[in-house]
């Protein structure tokens, strides 16, 4: 098969893996400082035990993601080596930047965080919990910054085919990257919210009464309902930016097939590539002029401007529309557990389970947001600049084919054990309830990886 | 003349990049190495084991992605042409530590009853990883030569880098731990440091007689004489280390960490050996660390950055060596 094929079928598998784990560590960082600040400011247990229970979910998820991130760094190199021949000098700094200033801070402090408890001073383990949640932010900071640039590059110019900087500010702030920083980083906020949310559901619906069980099931409940609404809001200023700098991206999106007025908000359909049309529409009469250019008889570009230069509209129709329907029903979902809250109630039990399988709908929107925009990018790999095609390297289809099976068949497996050690987890605490913070008494490990009785 | 930073900065990345791998090379080459020990542990020393690297590992592996991110960074074309040349043996080291990994810490947290097919992924994927690594050195250094000769000497080498991993890992259970695990790893370190000695001599020898530029370079007068003290040396350390392990543990545990510092000077001078042979070759006879550069521009920037970063990155990770410092003998973590 060919390997063009092959090496993007394997990097989109790579990077979709790895994505889901810094999803939760960016998020989940911060909120293990919360919990932190509140057990330092209350003396309540309660807030420690969350600490220690979510403090392995972390430690999990970021060596997830770290062995998937390190094959990514490797995968430049062995799948796509036109990639840093061309834009090299520019994307080489950014990830330095990554590894220098996110990657040492997060894994040093990670240690201390995750064993360090009864090592160092109360102090310097909460200082070590805010380097790690910190560092995590710091990464996504400068992977989201060249990724950006690979979307809207600015600051630079083409010397003998090769990308040289003029301006590293420009760079680093390129037009979409504010606007694609922070939809990422409350999409990792939504998705820790939710994942608490529905871990602490489960337990609470196993049986489990516990206060740590019920201050995180709280955090999450009003993350999630406090995150949504801005999310929406920043998603749509993220999209009206993307129709100013990437309009070829927006109209894949909405599957708009003619530059013109009036262009209807298709709700459904099959967008049609060989007929360039869509079959089985169902749409809002200018509802797409409404939103994107707050007209209704606003002029919107079309498909047919980027004939041959255009992304494959049905991925990034259907990508962009699973993405907004899980981000409503995440809307809904996290008010009505937020009402009953406010009102004092019990959560009632079919709203509990339909909390555990959302516990995955950070998981969902985020890929299907990742996939609109960087399917969205193609037929470019740097916008502009370099074309996907133009960087895989000479490795044969059957090596690549190879590899792609094997690191499917490992993923695959990863996946499932990791959700199903969050589902023992889970039970676990409800048998045996969250670990003991108590400094004087926890004779043991703090956290798991070297606990003989786990 | 002026100080000419163009020509400078491509070589001051080349000794950052081999910096990093060696410290790569030392720091999880005894992680790597207690894995293999796996398969000679029993169970219940398995988890003091895993104490033993436990809050280090996450920071050991990031020296590599420092090492690969330098030669992605600074030497782009390199990077292109190594990792392709490299793809399976790259491939299988992935697999390999991303098994490790995660067995890690699955291990810890999985139904106990499935705790021990963690533990042999857990072993398969430091092997893998440490063979692979081997494998990928014999290869470069037969100048990213194809066939089944090449293919041949990686195997040596694989398992001679594996060996030394192990010795490293036996070296670090000695500093780290005492009774009879510590008794183990001093049996441990001998057996495997026959391989190592092996290894290091088999990379010696092909070195110079792949590459007639390295032969000329190594075997011409002036130069052999002030390059002997290199291999003498290497081999008076291992001979100290070979004597002194016999009498290891000492009652009062004294020289528990003589055996990783000797063995870590040993894997300087071997690599000093190797960068003196390549230089100014990044790529084998084919590429030179100029030719491979990114632009001085770009480079300059990372400088900066690594110049004010690198120390606090040392300094913040002696100072979690020293927070676990000492003996890792139960779990309590206190």
């Amino acid at each position: 098969m060919d390997p063009l094929i092959l090496s993007r079928i394997q990097f989109g598998a790579n990077i979709s893996f790895h994505i889901l784990f810094p999803t939760i560590t960016i998020a989940l960082g911060w909120v293990l400082l919360f919990f932190k600040f509140a057990y330092n400011r209350t003396g309540n247990d309660a807030w420690m035990q969350a600490y220690f229970t979510w403090v392995k979910v972390f430690a999990l998820s970021f060596a997830l993601g770290v062995v998937s991130g390190v094959t990514m760094s490797f995968q430049f190199g062995t799948n796509w080596p036109g990639y840093m021949e061309t834009v090299g000098n520019i994307a080489g700094p950014l990830l330095a930047y990554e590894i220098l200033t996110a990657f040492f801070l997060e894994a040093v402090f990670l240690g201390i965080m995750l064993f360090g408890f009864r090592r160092v001073s109360n102090g310097m383990h909460t200082l070590a919990t805010f380097l790690v949640a910190f560092g995590t932010t710091m990464s996504a900071f400068w992977i989201l910054a060249l990724n950006s640039w690979m979307q809207t590059p600015a600051g630079f110019e083409m010397r003998d085919g090769v990308a040289h900087a003029t301006d590293w500010w420009a760079v680093v702030f390129n037009p979409s990257f504010p606007w694609r920083l922070i939809h990422m980083l409350i999409a990792s906020g939504l998705t820790v919210a939710f994942l608490i949310a529905a871990f602490s559901a489960l337990r609470y619906l196993l049986g489990d009464r516990a206060a740590s069980m019920r201050k995180a099931l709280a955090t999450g409940v009003v993350i999630g309902a406090v995150l949504i609404p801005v999310q929406i809001f920043v998603g749509d200023l993220h999209g009206l930016n993307t129709l100013e700098h990437q309009p070829q991206k927006v109209a894949a999106m909405e599957a708009n097939w003619q530059t013109r007025a009036n262009v209807p908000l298709v709700l459904f359909a099959i967008p049609d590539e060989e007929a360039r049309e869509n079959r089985f529409e169902v749409a809002i009469p200018g509802g797409a002029s409404l939103i994107l250019k707050h007209s209704l008889d606003g002029v919107v570009p079309g498909l047919d401007d980027y004939i041959g230069d255009h992304p494959p509209v049905f991925a990034v129709f259907w990508a962009f529309r699973i993405m907004v329907g899980t981000g409503l029903l995440m809307l809904v979902v996290s008010w009505a557990a937020a009402w009953c809250l406010w009102r004092g109630r019990e959560l009632p039990r079919p709203l509990l389970w339909l909390m555990v399988p959302m516990g995955l709908s950070g998981w969902v929107a985020t890929l299907a947001g990742w996939y609109t925009t960087e399917i969205g990018r193609q037929p470019w790999l740097v916008t502009g600049v370099l074309k996907t095609a133009d960087a895989v390297g000479p490795v044969s289809g059957s090596h690549v084919g190879f590899t792609l099976a094997a690191y499917l068949a490992l993923y695959a497996v990863l996946l499932v054990v990791y959700l199903g050690v969050l589902v023992h987890l889970a039970r676990k605490a409800v048998a045996e309830g969250d670990p003991e913070p108590a400094p004087a008494a926890a004779d043991r490990a703090l956290s798991q990886p070297a606990q003989p009785a786990e | 003349m002026g100080f000419d930073w163009p020509s400078a900065l491509p070589l001051i990345f080349a000794g950052l990049m081999g910096l990093s791998i060696l410290i790569y090379v030392v720091l999880d080459g005894f992680d790597l190495g207690v894995g293999i020990l796996f398969a000679a542990a029993a169970d219940h020393e398995k988890d003091t084991m895993i104490g033993t690297i436990g809050p280090f590992w996450d920071a050991n592996e990031t020296w590599l992605v420092l090492a690969a991110g330098l030669l992605l960074v600074a030497f782009p074309l390199a990077h292109g042409v190594i990792l392709t040349a490299l793809y399976m043996p790259v491939f299988a080291m992935l697999v390999g530590l991303i098994l490790r990994g995660v067995a890690f810490d699955f291990r810890a947290k999985v139904p106990v009853h499935r705790k021990g097919r963690w533990n042999v992924l857990f072993f398969a994927g430091s092997l893998i990883a440490a063979l692979s690594q081997g494998y990928m050195l014999g290869v470069y250094v037969l100048g990213l030569r194809e066939g089944v000769g090449a293919i041949g000497f990686g195997f040596l080498v694989a398992l001679c880098l594996a060996a030394a991993y192990t010795a490293m890992g036996a070296a670090w259970l000695i500093y780290k731990t005492e009774g009879a695990l510590q008794e183990k790893a001093v049996g441990w370190l001998r057996s495997a440091l026959v391989l190592t000695v092996l290894g290091m001599g088999a990379v010696s020898l092909a070195t110079p007689l792949a590459s007639p530029r390295i032969f000329d370079k190594w075997f011409a007068f002036p130069a052999m004489l002030w390059l002997a003290p290199l291999p003498l040396v290497t081999a008076g350390l291992f001979l100290l280390l070979w004597r002194r392990s016999a009498v290891l543990p000492h009652p009062q545990d004294r020289y528990a960490l003589l055996p990783f510092c000797t063995l870590t000077v040993i894997f300087a001078l071997g690599f000093a050996g190797l960068a003196y042979s390549f230089y100014p070759y990044v790529v084998p006879e084919k590429l030179t660390i100029w030719q491979a550069a990114a632009a001085p521009e770009s480079l300059a920037i990372i400088l900066a950055g690594t110049l004010f970063v690198l120390p606090v990155i040392i300094f913040y990770s002696i100072y979690a060596y020293r927070v676990f410092g000492g003996k890792a003998t139960d779990l309590s973590y206190d």
